[in-house]
């Protein structure tokens, strides 16, 4: 149990900065569809008796790459993100199939088996988490830049494209990271809703960002609780306590605007 | 030396050619504007000055170290960040609270420190860009057709305001603008442009010209009588153009 919430803390935490930016640039379906294009590389990476860990994180990342890549070709985005997300999970699910020397639980990939978290699970989460939100972190200012204005980024001697494929780095790093947790159906959820939930509390870019960890990290640890207590599934229980609490701010904001 | 060179510029997006052996010059503390009707390349010259767009033919020279002031087209900041006025001209590097308030008074709205952003008026919100342009004191200003969804009156305290700028720190600006009786009053020199530099020159000399008047009609010849003023302040124009359509 102890596991499970650390791990849990641990995915709040690194989505909860991505996430803002998965919000402010209108990302979600993004994230959606390197979240469901894991369950491909869950699929590889067991055939090839390899790390989940690393075939989930290669394949959203060429997933993140090929989504930037085709975007400028003319189909509208989330055309493009419908079929591609749909086909790798789709495509995943068939491949999953093949592996008939295994017996694996996909319910367990699809909506995270955070109880079954181990050591070192844990500590791949943990690195996982650290090193995004390192990442993001460093680069905070001119990925705030570049994502306000493209031109101004250029202006002020900044590269808009690097770091686009900043973000997409740190996007398939913590889809992998997430997987164990709450799974791929959910993970997008996990991005977004925390930093919207925020939302109506923060007066700048950081305090939203911050706020949204404390968020996350409380949906995470009364999720658990919850899940516990009522003996329901871990992760969809986590996600209904951040929604719930999305709701309740919402409507706090709301009525603070009203007056 | 020139602040900004280009030379001999090309630009194409696949097959399309936008522009076609553009060259023009600017030298410090000059006002040049660049108007041309909606395709003409405009905003694609200046994302090749800024380098968000790549040449294909011909380049782009800035005098090394040249710190650039740009003020974008209508900026749009989604309702989802939160953001004060105070930390969005923070995002520029190695600025100090004081240099916030000093920007926003020579940018004339002294107040607005502590507003979100999504709250200000067009004309606010213009006026934090332009702020935000000149916080690492900039030798040259670059505006991007940036009194769009302004009203007249409106755009024409807020060029008022470019020509006060230039007046109080000397920096050169280079703008595009489609308001050509607004932005022309205020300018020493025009570039019309069509793909290529039709003509160039001092306002008056452009507005009369064959191949402006080809492009925008003879309407805005009075409109330019009205909205202009005398300049009080000294300029030198002994630097060499080739103004086709001046002199």
């Amino acid at each position: 149990m102890t596991r499970a919430t650390l791990a849990g803390v641990g995915v709040a935490f690194a989505a909860a900065p991505l996430g803002c930016f998965v919000v402010w640039r209108r990302m979600a379906y993004f994230g959606d569809a390197t979240a469901h294009a894991a369950i491909l590389g869950v699929a590889l990476s067991l055939a090839l008796e390899m790390s989940i860990f690393a075939g989930a994180m290669a394949v959203a990342l060429i997933m993140a790459v090929t989504v930037t890549v085709l975007a400028g070709r003319g189909y509208a985005m989330d055309t493009l993100l419908g079929v591609l997300a749909h086909s790798a999970l789709a495509f995943g699910l068939v491949a999953v199939s093949f592996l008939s020397g295994v017996r694996i639980d996909l319910m367990a990939y699809l909506f995270g088996d955070i109880l079954a978290v181990s050591r070192s699970d844990l500590l791949v989460i943990w690195g996982g988490a650290t090193l995004v939100v390192a990442l993001i972190a460093w680069r905070w200012t001119a990925l705030l830049t570049a994502t306000l204005n493209e031109e101004l980024a250029y202006a002020s001697g900044m590269d808009p494209r690097q770091e686009q494929l900043i973000l997409t780095v740190a996007l398939a790093i913590t889809v992998a990271v997430a997987i164990k947790v709450v799974g791929v159906l959910l993970i997008a959820a996990m991005l977004i809703i925390p930093p919207a939930a925020a939302r109506s509390l923060a007066r700048t870019p950081e305090a939203m960002a911050f706020i949204a960890a404390g968020l996350g990290a409380l949906s995470a640890v009364a999720g658990l609780r919850a899940a516990y207590l009522l003996d329901t599934p871990a992760g969809p229980s986590i996600v209904c306590i951040a929604a719930i609490l999305f709701a309740g701010f919402s409507a706090f904001g709301w009525t603070r605007t009203r007056t | 030396m020139s602040l900004i060179s280009v030379e001999h510029l090309d630009v194409t997006y696949g097959a399309q050619r936008v522009l076609h052996d553009v060259s023009l010059e600017i030298e410090p503390g000059e006002i040049v504007t660049i108007v041309g009707p909606n395709g003409s390349g405009k905003t694609s010259l200046l994302r090749a000055i800024i380098g968000a767009t790549k040449p294909s033919a011909g380049r782009v020279r800035r005098k090394p170290g040249l710190r650039i002031g740009y003020v974008p087209q209508k900026l749009h900041i989604d309702r989802t960040l939160p953001i004060t006025v105070d930390r969005f001209l923070r995002l520029a590097n190695k600025v100090t609270r004081a240099d916030c308030k000093a920007a926003l008074d020579v940018a004339g709205v002294p107040d607005l420190l502590k507003r979100q952003m999504s709250e200000l008026s067009g004309g606010q919100f213009q006026r934090v860009m332009l702020a935000r342009a000149l916080i690492n004191d900039p030798e040259i200003l670059l505006l991007d057709e940036a009194t769009q969804g302004l009203d007249q009156p409106g755009s024409a305290s807020f060029y008022r305001q470019i020509e006060a700028v230039r007046a109080e720190t000397g920096c050169a600006v280079l703008m595009i603008s489609h308001e050509l009786h607004v932005v022309m009053s205020a300018s020493d020199r025009v570039i019309c442009l069509n793909g290529h530099v039709c003509c160039e020159g001092a306002p008056a000399a452009v507005a009369s010209a064959p191949e402006y008047r080809a492009l925008f009609g003879t309407g805005t010849g009075g409109a330019l009588a009205l909205y202009r003023h005398d300049h009080d302040h000294d300029h030198d124009h002994d630097h060499p153009h080739s103004h086709e359509a001046a002199e």
